[in-house]
């Protein structure tokens, strides 16, 4: 068999399909609850409530200064000391996502500031209530600044995800590692990996560009984009 | 001070030895003042003097530290979860137009009027654009507001804080953020809608506009009313040397 073959016979095989499904559910559903618990970070630093300030500050230290492997690891094996039993799916997931929200929540929170105290206080002298100026002012426009980054955030979830290998989650680089190990052939079973890895950011990047369109109502004011937080000083790539 | 009770008959607002800070800084020192129904009071003073600060206190951007603001004979003094029903009734037009920018300019009008009166869509358009017609931009109703002039961006500005119909109408310095050639225009929207009779304060350095409009003039100066005085005395020059002083420095400009 030559090495296209094997990579189209991985590509196509139920153990491969698998393991880019988990690859997938661990990226969405890391993503879910991470942009929400940034949200609500980001929400609780905004109101400045002092002793869940303090909480959320402790977070977003101890998730940004440590690994992220550290982490999934951390959760995996630490928690059952407590009596608290997860699946290594639950442990990666948990981990991933609490990783998340502490990168997250900064790009929520610049969408939030991206609207200034004019308009909000201009909501208010109508008779907008706070969770309507939210509704209607805040969050509207907010959206516009915080997909763009969201939408890295995913495809660099996307390969984040591949860490929680290491907790024995079946997900497409241990399924890889595993294929290779059996007859070590590592270039067709990685390439076949890789390729999945390839096609999914291809299509998020694809996802993005059209939910950005959309937020932007097919019209983007210029004084957004000039306000617009400078997205690369709170990408993740440099943080890890 | 003692208050007669038919006063707020005849007042909308009655401000009583009002004391409010930022932290250490002292920005209104013991300021009492009435609006009377259907007034158009012009407020003057130099930068920092607490103009802004004294204004957003009567719709409730601001709470005070101490006295009590009344708006229809109702103390208002916190800011809590009911001020939204005294903003409702105020409207407030800013210096920088605070327009929202993901709106249209109609949508900029009609969002309070639907999501805090409850009012019909179609019904709350329609209106929407009689108030446009009124502050004569009705042709920029899709337009988003990066897309217009600052004087049109005001003029739209107003209307959405006609659009619910308030009884108070507070207007932050509304052209000093404008090019000349655009003042003359929302100036003109303000002193029509002040001659139909709706009550207005006006913070503003445009004397030629004040002496057009103003039934009472008040001059305040270090967080404290120096001068309140009917339009007529004012510009006969019969103030305070103080605002004299002041008045002489805006005229030179
Ligand atoms: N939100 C605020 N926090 C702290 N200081 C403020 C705030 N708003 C206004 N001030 C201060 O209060 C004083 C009065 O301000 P303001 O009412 O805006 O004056 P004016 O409108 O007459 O220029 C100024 O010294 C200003 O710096
Ligand atoms: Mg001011």
């Amino acid at each position: 068999m030559d090495a296209l073959t094997l990579i189209i016979d991985y590509l196509f095989s139920e153990m491969y399909l698998r393991a880019a499904g988990m690859t997938l559910l661990l990226t969405v559903v890391a993503m879910f609850f991470g942009m929400l618990a940034g949200l609500v970070i980001a929400v609780i630093q905004e109101t400045g409530n002092k002793q869940l300030n303090y909480i959320v500050t402790t977070y977003i230290w101890f998730f940004r200064g440590t690994p992220a492997l550290f982490q999934i690891i951390f959760i995996y094996n630490v928690l059952p000391e407590f009596g608290i039993n997860l699946s290594s799916f639950m442990s990666g997931a948990l981990a991933l996502a609490l990783h998340e929200g502490a990168y997250v929540s900064e790009i929520m929170r610049a969408g939030l500031q991206s609207v200034g105290k004019g308009q909000r206080n201009a909501a208010r002298s109508v008779g907008m209530k706070e969770w309507q100026v939210m509704r209607h002012i805040i969050l509207p426009q907010a959206i516009r600044v915080i997909i763009p980054p969201i939408g890295n955030q995913f495809i660099g979830m996307l390969k984040l995800s591949a860490l929680v290998s290491v907790v024995a989650v079946e997900e497409l680089l241990l399924v890889a590692n595993q294929a290779a190990s059996s007859n070590f052939l590592y270039l067709e079973a990685l390439t076949a990996a890789g390729i999945y890895y390839l096609v999914f950011t291809t299509i998020f990047m694809y996802i993005q560009g059209h939910i950005e369109h959309w937020a932007n109502g097919g019209y983007r004011p210029k004084t957004l984009v000039e306000n617009a937080p400078d997205t690369k000083l709170i990408g993740r790539t440099e943080a890890r | 001070m003692s208050r007669d009770p038919n006063s707020s008959k005849r007042n909308i607002i009655e401000a009583r030895n009002v004391f409010k800070s930022f932290g250490d800084l002292e920005v209104l020192k013991d300021v009492s003042l009435d609006i009377a129904k259907q007034e158009t009071m012009v407020i003057v003073g130099p930068s920092g003097s607490g103009k802004s600060t004294l204004i957003r206190c009567f719709n409730l951007l601001e709470g005070i530290q101490s006295g009590e603001i009344r708006f229809e004979g109702n103390i208002i003094k916190n800011i809590d979860k009911d001020a939204w029903k005294r903003r409702e009734e105020i409207g407030m037009v800013f210096q920088n137009f605070e327009l929202f920018g993901h709106l249209t300019v109609l949508d900029n009008i009609t969002l309070a009027p639907i999501v805090v009166k409850g009012l019909d869509k179609k019904d709350a358009q329609q209106k929407g654009m009689a108030l446009l017609e009124k502050v004569k931009i009705p042709e920029k109703a899709t337009a988003f507001p990066i897309e217009l002039s600052g004087g049109q961006q005001q003029r739209v500005a107003i209307a959405r804080s006609l659009a619910m119909e308030p009884k108070l109408m507070l207007y932050d310095e509304p052209t000093s953020a404008l090019d000349p050639e655009m003042v003359k225009g929302v100036l003109e929207v303000i002193q029509q809608l002040s001659q139909e009779g709706m009550t207005s304060v006006v913070v503003t350095h445009e004397m030629g506009f004040a002496r057009n409009v103003a039934d009472r003039m008040v001059f305040m100066d270090h967080g404290r009313i120096q001068e309140n005085s009917t339009a007529d005395k004012f510009f006969n020059g019969q103030v305070s040397d103080r605002t004299r002083v002041f008045l002489d420095q805006i005229l030179i400009h």
